[in-house]
């Protein structure tokens, strides 16, 4: 079997203030996999994403690129890796062009093999027409894919995407996800993915892992991750208001708005029995939709058990 | 990295760093120029006209050597020091951390933009000496030397003080309150046989005033202290400070958490 992509074991990171921000978590990202890497704010998701591409120090453990352990070789293991950060980490006075020629020069591009590149990047990434502008002019969706361009430039086996659509319109979203595609099914590039939006990573990424207090708390695909939920939550829009839910055996409903229903389905059971029920009532509905994500509901249940795990450990610490 | 691969790298930072201090020249070259001139005019022509000779030279023959190595001192160090304080403040620098490029590259890349900063602006201060006085060098083999190799020391000065600092204020206190008086009492407008044997040595324990003197002695011909001994001495210092540099850059002093 090929070396993964990136393989992690043990690793810890303790700040100097004493914050365990990474409790020994082991990961393993496959070559060509899209792999989503999720948890709440200060989880431990960018502490490990910085040890990986070397912002951070890490305490203990050990990570290996490609199968180059990065204490060894860090700078082969480099060549193979791809940095899109979450802040805006370029200088901002520079001009486009200049930006990603300096970055593949880093690498050892000579201009005349970095040129073709950072052209058909910039193109493909909609930024060519704007390659000799101030790139504090862009706009903020211009700046992430500029931060994307840049991390591609020395071609790079494996992609790690810090929330690379945070603050980006539900179109520039779109096109961006269909680009990270692209380069994940055309070019084999392993890209890991760190998201808030978690209907991104339901939609792009295989497999998953959820972190939350510098634990690895899953680690699977995502197809068997939504095929654990039992429950799931459409809200119904009434034709007309209604004074109180209808009651249906064995389905949950609440009334949200006059007009508006939630219905709670139990694995096993039918949408359409609702339907007929809420007919028979002289219910009529007009549109239906999910009430969250399915992967968000999952994600928040999730975390939610894990905090209230920590706070009954704190809790029990307390008492002892 | 490969050595062709460490070259391009090298250039291409070296490179980033003349981009920058040209891109703006009105702050960076532009000034000294100015100052410098103002200097040879009040302190050359109008006052030093009324002081007559300095170790046997006109006084403006005199203080145009300490004035040059005095712009190249400042500018190699606040270059340095402000662009690789702006490299961390607007996170940039994790443009170099990610990429393979080994810390003695990016350390000599800054020192090298450092360097190309402060020569460049001696060279246009000796050009604006020109119209004050006729210079002449009596060994220009050492003068090249000593300024280059005193750029290359304030260059690594820079580059640590912005390594240490946390906030803008840090990296103008050294210049302002370390630089400039070692500056002024290194022997730039005055020589040292003049003060008092204790005043001469304290200044002994002045770094600056080695350089100053063997830069002068490079033009003129004469220097207040040996000029073998004012060379070890920069030596000894460039190394000391190239490895800390080295060492804290390693670390992630300042840049890696």
């Amino acid at each position: 079997m090929a070396e993964p992509a990136l393989s992690i074991r043990g690793l810890t990171k303790v700040y100097g203030n004493g914050f365990q921000a990474l409790k020994g978590i082991d990961l393993d990202v496959q070559q060509g996999d899209f792999f989503a890497l999720l948890g709440p704010n200060g989880a431990g998701k960018s502490t490990t994403l910085g040890v990986v591409c070397s912002l951070v120090q890490k305490s203990e453990g050990k990570v290996s690129i490609f199968g180059i352990d990065i204490d060894k070789d860090f700078a082969k293991a480099k060549y193979q890796l791809g940095v899109v950060p979450q802040e805006f980490n370029f200088n901002q006075f520079e001009k486009v062009i200049d930006i990603v020629l300096a970055q593949a020069g880093y690498y050892g591009m000579t201009r005349r093999e970095a040129l073709p590149r950072a052209e058909q990047l910039l193109r493909d990434l909609g930024l060519w027409d704007k390659r000799n502008g101030n790139a504090r002019m862009l706009s903020g969706g211009m700046k992430r894919r500029l931060m994307i361009a840049r991390a591609l430039m020395h071609r790079p086996k494996l992609l790690i995407l810090d929330e690379p659509t945070a603050g980006v319109d539900i179109e520039l979203r779109r096109s961006m996800w269909e680009y990270m595609r692209r380069i994940n099914q055309d070019e084999g590039t392993t890209i890991i993915l760190t998201t808030h939006y978690l209907e991104e990573a339901e939609s792009l990424c295989r497999n998953i892992a959820i972190i939350n207090h510098g634990e690895i708390v899953r680690n699977t695909s995502v197809r068997e991750l939504l095929a654990e939920l039992n429950t799931e939550t459409f809200l119904l829009d009434l034709a007309e208001p209604v004074t109180a839910p209808p009651v249906i055996d064995g389905f949950e409903i609440a009334q949200i708005e006059p007009s508006q229903l939630s219905i709670v389905i139990q694995r096993g059971q039918q949408l359409n029995d609702v339907f007929s029920a809420l007919s028979e009532q002289g219910v009529r509905v007009v549109s239906m939709r999910n009430r969250a994500n399915r992967l968000e509901e999952m994600f928040v249940s999730m975390v939610e058990a894990g905090n209230k795990a920590i706070d009954e450990r704190t809790q029990a610490e307390a008492q002892a | 990295m490969n050595a062709t691969q460490t070259l391009v790298a090298l250039w291409t930072l070296v490179l980033k760093e003349i981009k920058r201090f040209t891109r703006i020249w009105p702050q960076t070259l532009l000034p000294p120029s100015i100052t410098m001139a103002m200097y040879f005019i009040i302190f050359g022509n109008l006052i030093g006209s009324r002081i007559g000779e300095m170790d046997g030279y006109s006084y403006m023959d005199f203080i145009v050597p300490g004035l040059i190595m005095m712009s190249v001192i400042t500018n190699s160090y606040s270059n340095v020091a402000s662009s690789f304080f702006s490299n961390k403040f607007q996170r940039s620098v994790e443009e170099l951390m990610v990429s393979p490029m080994p810390n003695w590259v990016i350390l000599s890349g800054f020192i090298l933009g450092g360097m190309a900063r402060g020569l460049g602006v001696g060279l246009i201060v000796t050009l604006v000496s020109l119209f004050f006085t006729r210079l002449t060098i009596e060994h220009p083999l050492l003068t090249v030397l000593v300024v280059v190799l005193t750029s290359a020391l304030f260059s690594l000065g820079g580059f640590i003080n912005a390594l240490l600092a946390n906030k803008f204020d840090d990296i103008s206190i050294v210049p302002t309150f370390i630089l400039t008086p070692l500056t002024y009492l290194g022997g730039v407008f005055y020589s040292i046989s003049m003060l008092p044997n204790f005043w001469q040595g304290v200044s002994m324990l002045n770094p600056i005033l080695y350089m100053v003197n063997v830069f002068r002695y490079g033009f003129l011909g004469v220097s207040d202290i040996p000029v073998v001994w004012a060379l070890a001495a920069i030596f000894a210092f460039i190394i000391v400070l190239f490895f800390a540099a080295l060492t804290m850059l390693e670390r992630g002093k300042g840049i890696r958490s």
